[in-house]
C-alpha cells in the first residue's frame, strides 16, 4: 500500500488553476522528485499534502485514509509528515534543541526528557552537536537547513515532504544539506522532494515526476525521465536547464 | 598554531625584509596616539561649549529683572517643602492607578490583537467587533471619555455598576489604552512572517500553539519599545481622571497652588511625574539600542 496517494488533485488560487489532476502514489520507502519550472506547482503539491493549503477537488491518502476530508483533524495528520521549507523556517527565538523538540513536546507525543534525548541523538547524527543552546541566527545556512532537517524527522513521520531545501544556500553549502537527505534516503525515509537539482534528483530519488503548468506529465525512475523523456515539454525544460548550466 | 613557524619571504604580511611588520607596528601606535589625542579635543570641546551655552542660559535668567519674581512663584523653597509631603502622598495614588491600568491594558489590548488577527471565519463578528472597538476608543479624546465615564455613567444608577469617579475614569483610561495597545500588538503580529505559522503548523502544532509560542513571542518582543512609549504616555495621563474630582498629585498640587497663589506646587509634581518617566525613557532607549545590536548581529 502506497504511504502517500494523490487522486485527481485540483487546486486553484482564485482565477489562476496551479494543480489540475494530478495522479501521484509514493510507496513506502520511495523517494519521489518533483521537478518542473519555477511556477508549476511543486510547493503547492507539497503544500496541499501537508494541509498547508486546501485543495478544491479529488482526495489526498495517507496510509490508506482519505486526509483531505473536512472533518479529518489537520493537527493529527501534519504530526505524521515532516515538512522542510526552502528557507529554513526555524524559530528564531528559541535554541536549536527547542526548535526541533518543541512540535513533539506541544503535540503531547513526547515527555520532554524522552524529545530532548532524541534530538540530541539526532543533532550529534547529523553534525550539529554542540550547537543545541545556539540560536538559528548564529549558524550556518547549512547548519540552519540541517537543523530543520532534524526537526522534521524528528518525531519519527511516516514521510517527509522536502521543498527545495537547497535553493536559498550558498553553493558551498549545499553538499552538506544533500548529505543529510542521502542518509535519510538509505535509511529507508519515504520522501517527496521538490528540486532543481538534477544531479541530486537522479542520485536519490527512485522516480522522477514532471509538473508542467499544474499537470503531472511525466513520471518514470532517473536515468529514463532525465535522459530520454518522452514528451516535448520534459525535453524543453531539462534542454533550458542544460543550457543554464544546472543539469 | 603552536608549531614555531620561521618567517619565510612567503608571509604575505611581510615585505621582503620583514620589515613591513615592524612599520605596520609604528603606525598603529601612532594612529592610536591621534585617536586618543582627537578624542580628548572632541571632550575638552564639548566640555567647553556645554559650560558656555548652559552658563549662559543660567546667567540670563538669573540676572533677568523678571527673576526674582518667577523664583519665588514656581521655585520657592518655602512652599515646596510646605506641600510635597501632601503631594508625594497623593502621588501614590498616580503610581496605583497607573500599575492597575497598564495591567488591564496588556491582556485586554493583547486579547483585542490577537481577535483582530485571526483568520478563523467564526470569529468574523467579534473580529467586526474589536475593530470598530479601536476605532472609536482610538478616535476620543481621553478627557472626554474620561469625564464622560466619571460623571456620566453615576447619573444611570445601574446595578452592579460602581459610581466611583475613581473607578470610572480609570475605566475609561484603561479602554482608551487598550485600543492603543491592540494597535500596537497588531502590528506586531503582522510583522511575523507567515511562514513562521506555516512551520509551527508543520511540527504539529495547534493554531493557538503556533500563535501561542511562535508568533506572539516573536511579535511582543518586536513591539516592546512603541509599548514602553504608551507606558510613559500613560503614566502622564493618569492626572486626567483629576477632572472627575479624583485627588491625584496633580489636583493635590492646583489645590496648594491655589491656596497660596503660588506655583510652586505644580513644579513639585511635575518632578514627581517626571521621576517616573525618565527612567523608562532611558529604560526604552536602552532596550531599542539592545535590540538593534542583535538585529544588526542577526544579519
Ligand atoms: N498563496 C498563493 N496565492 C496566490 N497564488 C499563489 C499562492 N501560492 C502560489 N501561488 C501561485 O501558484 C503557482 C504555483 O506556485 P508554486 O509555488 O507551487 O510553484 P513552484 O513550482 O513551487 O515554483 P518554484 O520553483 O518557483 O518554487 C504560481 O503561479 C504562484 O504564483
Ligand atoms: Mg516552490
Amino acid at each position: 500500500m502506497s504511504v502517500i496517494e494523490i487522486r485527481d488533485v485540483t487546486k486553484a488560487f482564485g482565477e489562476r488553476q496551479v494543480l489540475e489532476g494530478v495522479d501521484l502514489s509514493v510507496a513506502e520507502h520511495e523517494a519521489i522528485a518533483l521537478i518542473g519550472a519555477s511556477g508549476s506547482g511543486k510547493s503547492t503539491l507539497l503544500r496541499c499534502i501537508d494541509l498547508l493549503e486546501e485543495i478544491d477537488d479529488g482526495d489526498i491518502l495517507l496510509d490508506g485514509e482519505v486526509i483531505t476530508d473536512p472533518s479529518v483533524d489537520p493537527v493529527g495528520v501534519r504530526r505524521k509528515l515532516g515538512f522542510v521549507f526552502q528557507a529554513f523556517n526555524l524559530f528564531p527565538h528559541m535554541t536549536v534543541l527547542e526548535n526541533v523538540t518543541i512540535g513533539a513536546i506541544k503535540s503531547g507525543e513526547m515527555k520532554k526528557d524522552e524529545a530532548r534525548d532524541r534530538a540530541r541523538e539526532l543533532l550529534d547524527r547529523f553534525g550539529l552537536a554542540g550547537r543545541e543552546d545556539d540560536r538559528p541566527e548564529r549558524l550556518s545556512g547549512g547548519q540552519q537547513q540541517r537543523v530543520a532537517l532534524v526537526r522534521a524527522v524528528a518525531p519519527g513521520p511516516r514521510a517527509l515532504l522536502l521543498d527545495e531545501v537547497t535553493s536559498a544556500l550558498d553553493p558551498e553549502l549545499v553538499g552538506e544539506v544533500l548529505e543529510v537527505v542521502r542518509e535519510l534516503k538509505d535509511e529507508g525515509m519515504t520522501m517527496v522532494i521538490a528540486t532543481h537539482e538534477m544531479s541530486f534528483a537522479r542520485e536519490v530519488a527512485d522516480t522522477v515526476a514532471f509538473l508542467n503548468g499544474g499537470r503531472l506529465v511525466e513520471m518514470g525512475p532517473p536515468g529514463q525521465v532525465l535522459d530520454s523523456p518522452s514528451l516535448p515539454e520534459t525535453k524543453r525544460f531539462l534542454g533550458r536547464l542544460h543550457t543554464a548550466g544546472l543539469a | 598554531m603552536n608549531r614555531p613557524r620561521p618567517r619565510s619571504s612567503a608571509d604575505p604580511s611581510a615585505g621582503p625584509d620583514g620589515s613591513a611588520i615592524l612599520k605596520e607596528g609604528g603606525r598603529r601606535a601612532e594612529r592610536e596616539r591621534a585617536k586618543r589625542a582627537r578624542s580628548r579635543r572632541g571632550q575638552a570641546v564639548a566640555f567647553g561649549s556645554s559650560l558656555l551655552i548652559l552658563g549662559g542660559l543660567a546667567f540670563l535668567i538669573l540676572t533677568s529683572s523678571g527673576w526674582p519674581e518667577v523664583r519665588s512663584q514656581f521655585f520657592s523653597v518655602e512652599v515646596f517643602r510646605e506641600s510635597f509631603p501632601g503631594i508625594l502622598s497623593a502621588f501614590w495614588l498616580d503610581v496605583k492607578m497607573f500599575l492597575a491600568i497598564e495591567a488591564v491594558v496588556l491582556v485586554l489590548g493583547l486579547l483585542i490583537a490577537v481577535v483582530r488577527s485571526s483568520v478563523n471565519p467564526a470569529l468574523f463578528p467579534i473580529r467586526i467587533l474589536a475593530a470598530l472597538y479601536c476605532d472609536i476608543f482610538r478616535g476620543i479624546p481621553v478627557i472626554l471619555l474620561i469625564y464622560l465615564f466619571g460623571f456620566g455613567i453615576p447619573t444611570l444608577e445601574l446595578e452592579g455598576v460602581p459610581g466611583d469617579p475613581l473607578i470610572l475614569g480609570c475605566t475609561a483610561l484603561a479602554l482608551a489604552y487598550s485600543a492603543y495597545v491592540a494597535e500596537v500588538y497588531r502590528a506586531g503580529i503582522a510583522s511575523v512572517n507567515q511562514t513562521q505559522t506555516d512551520s509551527a503548523l508543520a511540527v504539529g502544532m495547534t493554531r493557538i500553539q503556533a500563535l501561542r509560542y511562535v508568533v506572539l513571542p516573536q511579535a511582543i518582543r518586536r513591539v516592546r519599545p512603541p509599548l514602553l512609549n504608551d507606558f510613559i504616555s500613560l503614566q502622564k495621563d493618569v492626572a486626567l481622571v483629576a477632572i472627575v474630582g479624583v485627588i491625584e498629585a496633580f489636583r493635590q498640587a492646583q489645590i496648594d497652588t491655589a491656596r497660596d497663589f503660588n506655583f510652586t506646587p505644580l513644579i513639585a509634581a511635575a518632578l514627581l511625574y517626571l521621576l517616573v518617566t525618565i527612567p523608562m525613557a532611558r529604560l526604552l532607549d536602552y532596550i531599542s539600542a539592545r535590540d538593534d545590536v542583535v538585529r544588526g548581529a542577526a544579519r
